[in-house]
């Protein structure tokens, strides 16, 4: 750069000048095209960026998370299918992102097993590999009190990924589990050692050990370079940084599953709520958008982690009739499905909602169907109602906020 | 409780039977080993270096034994600049991480604290050990860490001045909350509870 000063103005500048920069590239730092969001009047005129090592987005694109000092949610609206970018998958940590060297890495197994075993990230991968696509979210995913509320701030977060690692169960069969065995501890290798108790029938039933994240390694916030993935369970159970797997016979009853994770139903704590349960919002229309009278195809999605959505229903008159959504193939188990209705708007205010049954039957709440349920003191875990939006004269779209005391 | 998870782990063995004679589509494990031979006989040494944690049984509790006064003195220096002076939440005062000391009430309780939630003692040491304190995590003696575990104890109202703390008597501490616990047993379906 020395000696040829290019000031920010001059390289986003005039029209008649292509946008460039200094890249580093194998013959050194050259000038050449980048993309910015000041485009030239005719793209044509202009030659473009070349072939680079990694890419960006548009810089027309600003979807971004929404962090606050413990995490950070997903823009829910931003997604027009279920895969959520690695790098905006949503965040929950207990003590910041840990920096784990993967030539160092082991995986200890432990405890009620015939041969206790430690196993390297390269160990890991060379065993019968398995991609699943689900759905992790936090078991806190639920906010409410304000018209100005994006999905992203009500429930952002969930998350989807297609994960890739071996099957828990695979491993199992080579320190072989005491059949006596009935919870295993997992813990992660974060500055909070996070642990959780799992039951063993988890492990022998759909539980893995993933490395990889939409075809690339687990991104650092995700558990760079092995988590536990529980799908379906609530998303603390699925241990980030996964260090040791201890088998025993007895919950550990650790912090996480005792004085966290657990609410007051009635007069009584419930603890070891694992399943998610099935929920739907309409994440188009949704606030702050707009929308203009006419045919509006409302979109949104559903999930359960008791296995499939059965089917969504979309209400346009405040809930008083449902009708039936489509649903994007291929409906996974356990993984957030999109859906689409098209509604047509004749410009009267009213209320939208989704609300989903899973294939287990099991039907979405209200708030009030929970509330009464559960009790007054019930808490701000494993709460999943139907959510509604206002649409106004004017197109703006409102969340039709609830009443809820979070203890 | 015992029943659930056994009930739960006959249908784990099922399902494991099944995958195991039918495979799982995309891998026939018929076709497999007994052993794939990948991985290392973890030693003795490998273990203790990581096997950090305390079961509500006690075991993983090491030696030694909780001094309320010293504990008292302790959390004051490591643990009050974030959940309070003592503990305790004060009016309009936003502590930057839960408050823990109160009362034995779970049910007339304002927020939860070990002793009005806190369903076992054990969760105490076995937390404080390896997350605590939060800018210096892994920094206490297992010393320190009994010695905050009695002081929690004792400032919540859980057990009494002279009351000994040790490998033996933590596992037997009855927590007040501990009996409102329940296991979750909705199994879905068309019910909302």
């Amino acid at each position: 750069m020395q000696g040829k000063k290019i000031s920010r103005r001059s390289l986003l500048g005039g029209a008649a000048v292509a946008t460039v920069a200094l890249v580093q590239t194998s013959v050194g730092k050259v000038l050449q095209p980048i993309q910015t969001a000041t485009p030239p009047e005719d793209p044509t005129k202009t030659v473009g960026p070349l072939p680079s090592k990694v890419g960006t987005r548009s810089p027309f694109e600003n979807s971004v998370r929404k962090p606050s000092d413990i995490s950070s949610r997903t823009p829910l609206q931003d997604m027009y299918s279920t895969i959520t970018p690695a790098d905006l998958h949503f965040e929950r940590h207990h003590a910041g992102i840990p920096t784990i060297d993967p030539n160092k890495y082991e995986l200890l197994i432990h405890g009620m097993v015939k041969r206790p075993m430690k196993f390297s990230l390269h160990d890991l991968k060379r065993f019968p590999a398995v991609t699943r696509t689900c759905f992790i979210e936090c078991a806190g995913n639920f906010r409410t009190g304000k018209e100005d509320m994006t999905p992203q701030e009500i429930l952002g977060l969930t998350s989807q990924s297609e994960w890739t690692g071996v099957m828990l169960s695979t491993l199992l069969r080579e320190v072989g589990v005491d059949p006596k065995s009935t919870w295993f501890l997992a813990e992660g290798s974060d500055a909070a050692i996070l642990t959780r108790s799992i039951p063993v029938s988890k492990a022998f039933d759909d539980a893995m050990i993933v490395y990889a994240q939409n075809g690339e390694a687990i991104r650092p916030a995700q558990g760079y370079p092995v988590r536990l993935l529980l799908p379906g369970w609530e998303g603390n159970t699925n241990v980030k940084w996964l260090r040791r797997l201890e088998f025993g016979d007895q919950p550990w009853m650790t912090r996480e599953e005792t004085s966290k994770y657990t609410y007051q139903v009635g007069e009584k704590v419930r603890q070891f709520s694992f399943e998610m349960d099935a929920r739907s919002i309409i994440i188009y229309p949704s606030y702050p958008g707009k929308v203009e009278p006419g045919y509006i195809e409302i979109r949104g999605i559903a999930w359960s982690g008791r296995g499939k959505v059965n089917k969504v229903e979309v209400s346009t008159d405040g809930g008083k009739n449902w009708e039936i959504a489509n649903l994007q193939e291929p409906v996974l188990s356990k993984a957030h499905t999109y859906f689409r209705y098209l509604w047509h708007w004749d410009g009267r205010q009213t209320e939208i909602l989704s609300r989903v049954t899973d294939e287990t039957g099991y039907i979405q709440p209200t708030l009030q169907q929970l509330k009464d349920a559960r009790g007054p003191e019930m808490g701000g875990y494993h709460l999943n109602p139907i959510t509604a939006w206002t649409v106004k004269r004017d197109g703006s779209v409102w969340l039709k906020p609830e009443e809820f005391k979070k203890l | 409780m015992i029943r659930w998870i056994n009930d739960n782990f006959k249908t784990g063995i099922a399902v494991f039977t099944l995958l195991a004679v039918f495979g799982c589509g995309h891998n026939s494990q018929k076709d497999w080993p007994d052993s794939f031979g990948y991985g290392k006989t973890a030693s003795k040494a490998d273990i203790i270096a990581k096997d950090i944690d305390v079961r509500p049984d006690g075991v993983g509790l090491p030696k030694g034994a909780g001094r309320i006064d010293t504990g008292a003195l302790i959390f004051a220096e490591k643990c009050a600049m974030c959940h309070g002076v003592g503990g305790k939440l004060v009016k309009g005062q936003k502590l930057p991480a839960p408050a823990l000391v109160s009362d034995t009430n779970f049910v007339k309780r304002k927020g939860n604290t070990v002793g009005n939630y806190w369903p076992y003692a054990t969760t105490l040491f076995d937390y404080v050990r390896r997350s605590m304190p939060y800018n210096a995590p892994g920094s206490l003696t297992n010393q320190e860490v009994y010695d905050i575990t009695a002081y929690l104890l004792y400032a919540n109202g859980v057990i009494k001045k002279g009351a000994t703390i040790n490998a033996q008597t933590l596992p037997k501490v009855v927590m007040p909350a501990r009996k409102y616990f329940v296991n979750d047993d909705r199994r879905g379906g068309n019910e909302v509870r």
